[in-house]
């Protein structure tokens, strides 16, 4: 079976993979990148775990193919952090104890991040909606609404 | 054991603070390592393959196609995994039984459920092990089958073990049967108290299996040595039973099982139990190079889990104040393809809340072509407090008593019994029922098509076996080592404790989970058991080493031990003009004068506390669609003493939907031939966060007085009532008793008609 060569920012990084025509992005990150921060709990787009922000859009890398990012930028969980000061909604998701078994994190960090990117000052409401489509079976999402919205105040106040 | 004192909360420096959790950074970084995260040097990829029949008899497995396709390595059947000997009687209320496992992890003659492993392939990629698959020839017969419990007990069901005959029936069985056993608690006269009460209330309910949904599916990596020895990397609740287990299954010895946890993507008692594991070891073995396995989210639901499904009839008898006088219950648990529901917890959970005077519980172990149950965060108890709670609470409505009145009036009391024989001693149900009735939310009022839930959820917390190693290391920090996997923040609570008994800081203590090989035996993360077990085992390693401390200050100072005191992270001498000798200058004159100094403690932990979690849920229904919203949600629950808060609430909130789920969306729909038609994320709906509302908590403290710090347990007992809460919320929105879960739409439509 023939494999494609594709070139890729990730995290800033430009990185070359060479992957088949039916590999994911999920696949290609976890096997061939072994950046194994972004997690796999369905492979069918229902959960969430796998969320990335690609060109600026959060997608999940399950339902997207490695051979569709020649040139795309991405950016996953383990480019959240500038060395080793975490991202505001990192360090809120630590200070309000918003995950319990953390395999949901990731996606819930990288989907939370694309939101205020798209809207800095969400509703309880919005931030619910923007997150419907990641499961996190700890939290029951109390914590995570409450630490996307803290993150949300920080970073309005850290741009003003 | 040392003393058991509970000190005053006060006086704590960390107890009862939050504190950000030590393996944080690593979980919101990406770099924490769960089971599909290992990647060996070599590695082979497994894959199962799995019967497309809810029950059939296999009548050959043809595999040379597979062995022969270029990157297959190894492929396995029944034929290479150990049978063993049915287990004789008698029976504990757990049941481990290696005839059955060595079945369920790979089928031997028949196939039980839709799922169930007939095969698996080693190959150098997953594509081909995939491939593979497809190449492997089964020829079934095809069986009836039967799903639901009630029926499967029926007479002229299709049975499933032709061997298995019902313990304790009356009269005896003669012929086989899907029921395992019957157990049953009883007390006192239950028709002399039918017969007093003055009103009686009946029902019956059912209720469908549901998944634990941990987001992270199974995942292993088993390496077999040359040697005979095996490294297993494994995502579980308990890695040394993983290691027993295997070992037993196997005829290995169990030394030669090196078990590592890897951070563990939830489990909820979901990940008690031994699937892929030692077939993995066996592909190793057959091809001397590492084997991984990772199920898929079709996998999961196919073949792990989940909850039983049940049915169940109550009958409740009062006297017109409110007095139960009476009450019997009767529930039939699915265990799936093989014996093992949790028959002792349903029964004990029916009344264990109440003294109720004459009462008797009944449930029945009943097999059914599903995969077999696997615990479920408080197993056997959310069906049976369905009933209860819905029961009660109709005597309420009927009587016109509030229904925390009417619990008020029956609760059981410190030092009685639960109805299976349970003694509690000091139990926080009063403080409560109280707090949940002084709470505004149970006097808020209500909108158009909006109802008020209220259930009340008892559960009896494990203790159990329990490990820890701590090290003192010459520059004043601490290692902590546990046994067991920390599933919702144990490191943290962990190590909350220690830095308590120290007196020092807590970021001079660090915590990590060790492998089979490296700790003493340390039994499941599970039955809320880890804080209160694990956690005595950390206080009692710690307090060794402040007495080796002492010890070495009162040879340092030339007086008695007994003249040494430990205050505030340091040994102190009252008895002369002596320099407090700090944590950080005795652990560098250890080295020098003894040795490196450690602790150690091996425990069987007794004494766990009971708990009670109240939940008054508001719901509203739509009623042209049939549609219900959580609008509001608070939970009142006795957590003994909450070491770390936030995350005390944490277990409160996530059981709490986890209960929304369970009442009104989650289910398995099969289809006529048996097989799961609705398995995947998208149509097994758990709640998502736009479902759902802010979960309220009051965390009620009365310590328990078997714990240092006062520690019951916390993650189980707020499941127990949450499905009853929300379906007696549905019921008062709509005004219809409803007694079949999930309540969808459509059920709700038809109760509307």
């Amino acid at each position: 079976m023939k494999k494609y060569n594709i070139t890729a920012t990730v995290n800033g990084d430009e990185l070359d993979y060479s992957c088949y025509a039916d590999q994911t992005l999920l696949e290609v990150l976890r096997e061939n990148l072994q950046m194994t921060g972004t997690k796999n709990g369905c492979g069918s787009g229902d959960c969430g775990a796998c969320t990335v922000i690609v060109n600026k859009r959060p997608v999940n890398a399950c339902l997207i193919l490695g051979v569709e990012l020649e040139g795309a930028i991405i950016e996953t969980v383990e480019g959240l952090a500038e060395g080793s000061t975490l991202h505001p909604l990192q360090q809120k998701f630590l200070d309000h104890a918003a995950l319990q078994c953390g395999i949901c994190t990731p996606g819930f960090l990288t989907m939370s991040k694309a939101l205020l990117e798209r809207n800095p000052d969400p509703t309880e409401t919005e931030v619910r909606y923007a997150l419907a489509g990641n499961l996190c079976r700890c939290t029951g999402y109390d914590k995570i609404v409450r630490a996307v919205l803290d993150a949300a105040a920080e970073m309005r106040a850290n741009a003003s | 054991m040392n003393e058991i004192t509970n000190r005053d909360k006060n006086n704590f420096k960390w107890v009862g603070k939050n504190t950000q959790r030590p393996d944080g950074p690593d979980k919101v970084t990406g770099r924490a390592r769960y089971g599909d995260d290992m990647i060996v040097p070599g590695m082979l990829h497994g894959k199962t393959l799995r019967s497309p029949h809810a029950h059939a008899k296999i009548i050959s497995i043809d595999t040379s196609e597979a062995e022969a396709l270029s990157g297959v390595k190894a492929v396995v059947t029944y034929k290479d995994i150990p049978d063993h000997p049915l287990l004789a009687p008698p029976y504990g209320p757990m049941i481990t039984d290696f005839h059955d496992i060595s079945r369920n992890i790979m089928a031997r003659d028949k196939v039980f459920y839709d799922g169930h492993p007939v095969a698996a392939v080693a190959a150098t990629s997953e594509r081909i092990a995939k491939a593979a698959l497809s190449l492997i020839r089964v020829e079934y017969e095809i069986l009836p089958h039967v799903l639901d419990p009630f029926e499967a007990a029926g007479a002229d069901a299709p049975i499933l073990h032709d061997y298995q005959y019902t313990l304790g029936s009356d009269p005896k069985s003669s012929k086989p049967s899907n029921v395992f056993r019957v157990a049953s608690s009883e007390r006192g006269d239950l028709s002399k108290g039918f017969a007093e009460a003055e009103i009686i209330v009946e029902r019956e309910f059912r209720s469908q299996p549901v998944h634990q949904g941990y987001i992270e599916p199974q995942a292993l990596v088993a390496t077999a040595a040359a040697d005979g020895s095996v490294d297993l990397w494994t995502t579980t609740q308990g890695h040394f039973v993983i290691r027993g287990y295997c070992a037993r299954l196997l005829n290995m010895d169990m030394s030669s099982i090196r078990v590592t946890a890897s951070e563990i993507g939830g489990g909820f008692g979901g990940k008690n139990n031994l699937y892929s594991e030692p077939v993995a070891i066996r592909l190793s073995q057959k091809t001397g190079r590492p084997v991984r396995f990772v199920m898929t989210r079709s996998e999961v639901f196919r073949a792990t889990g989940p909850a039983s499904g049940t049915y169940s009839h109550l009958r409740i008898g009062a006297k017109k104040d409110g007095t139960i006088v009476a009450a019997e219950a009767t529930i039939y648990n699915q265990a799936g393809a093989f014996k093992g529901s949790p028959v002792g917890r349903s029964v004990d959970t029916f009344f264990s809340a109440y003294s109720i005077k004459n009462a008797k519980a009944t449930a029945y172990d009943v097999c059914v072509n599903r995969p077999k149950v696997a615990a479920y965060r408080a197993p056997g108890a959310p069906m049976a407090a369905l009933g209860a709670e819905l029961a009660i609470n109709e005597l309420a409505a009927k009587l016109a008593i509030d229904p925390i009145e009417i619990r008020l009036k029956n609760a059981v009391q410190d030092h009685e019994q639960s109805l299976s024989g349970v003694k509690f001693g000091r139990i926080g149900l009063n403080e409560v029922l109280v707090k949940a009735r002084e709470h505004p939310h149970y006097s808020a009022a209500l909108a158009e098509n909006q109802g008020r839930g209220f259930a009340l959820g008892y559960w009896m917390h494990g203790g159990g076996l329990s490990s820890v190693n701590a090290n003192l290391l010459d520059d004043g920090t601490v290692t902590i080592a546990t046994g067991n996997p920390d599933i919702g923040g144990s490191r943290s609570s962990m190590r909350v404790m220690a830095a308590e008994e120290l007196g020092v800081d807590i970021s001079l203590i660090k915590t990590i989970i060790a492998d089979t090989a490296s700790i003493g035996y340390s039994h499941l993360t599970a039955g809320s058991r880890t804080t209160f077990a694990t956690g005595l085992a950390v206080i009692n390693s710690v307090r060794e080493i402040i007495d080796k401390l002492r010890q070495l200050a009162a040879t340092k100072w030339d007086v008695p031990v007994e003249n040494v005191a430990w205050e505030a992270g340091q040994a102190v001498c009252h008895h002369g003009d002596f320099q407090a000798l700090s944590l950080k200058q005795l652990a560098s004159l250890a080295p020098k004068v003894g040795g490196a100094i450690a602790g150690h403690s091996e425990i069987n932990a007794t004494g766990a506390g009971a708990a009670f979690s109240a939940h008054i849920v508001d719901v509203e229904v739509d009623k042209e669609t049939g549609f219900t919203t959580p609008k509001r949600y608070t939970i009142i629950q006795d957590a003994g003493r909450a070491i770390s808060p936030d995350y005390v609430e944490g277990q409160m909130q996530g059981a709490a939907v986890q209960g929304i789920g369970w009442a009104l969306n989650e289910e398995y729909i099969y289809d006529h031939n048996g097989c799961l038609q609705n398995a995947g994320f998208l149509d097994y709906r758990m709640p998502v966060a736009s479902d759902v509302p802010m979960i309220d908590t009051v965390i009620v403290e009365v310590p328990n007085p078997n714990h240092p710090y006062g520690v019951r347990g916390v993650g189980e007992p707020p499941l127990v009532p949450a499905p009853a809460a929300v379906a007696n919320a549905v019921e008062n929105a709509i005004g219809k008793r409803m007694g079949v879960l999930p309540l969808s739409p459509p059920k709700i439509l038809q109760a509307l008609k």
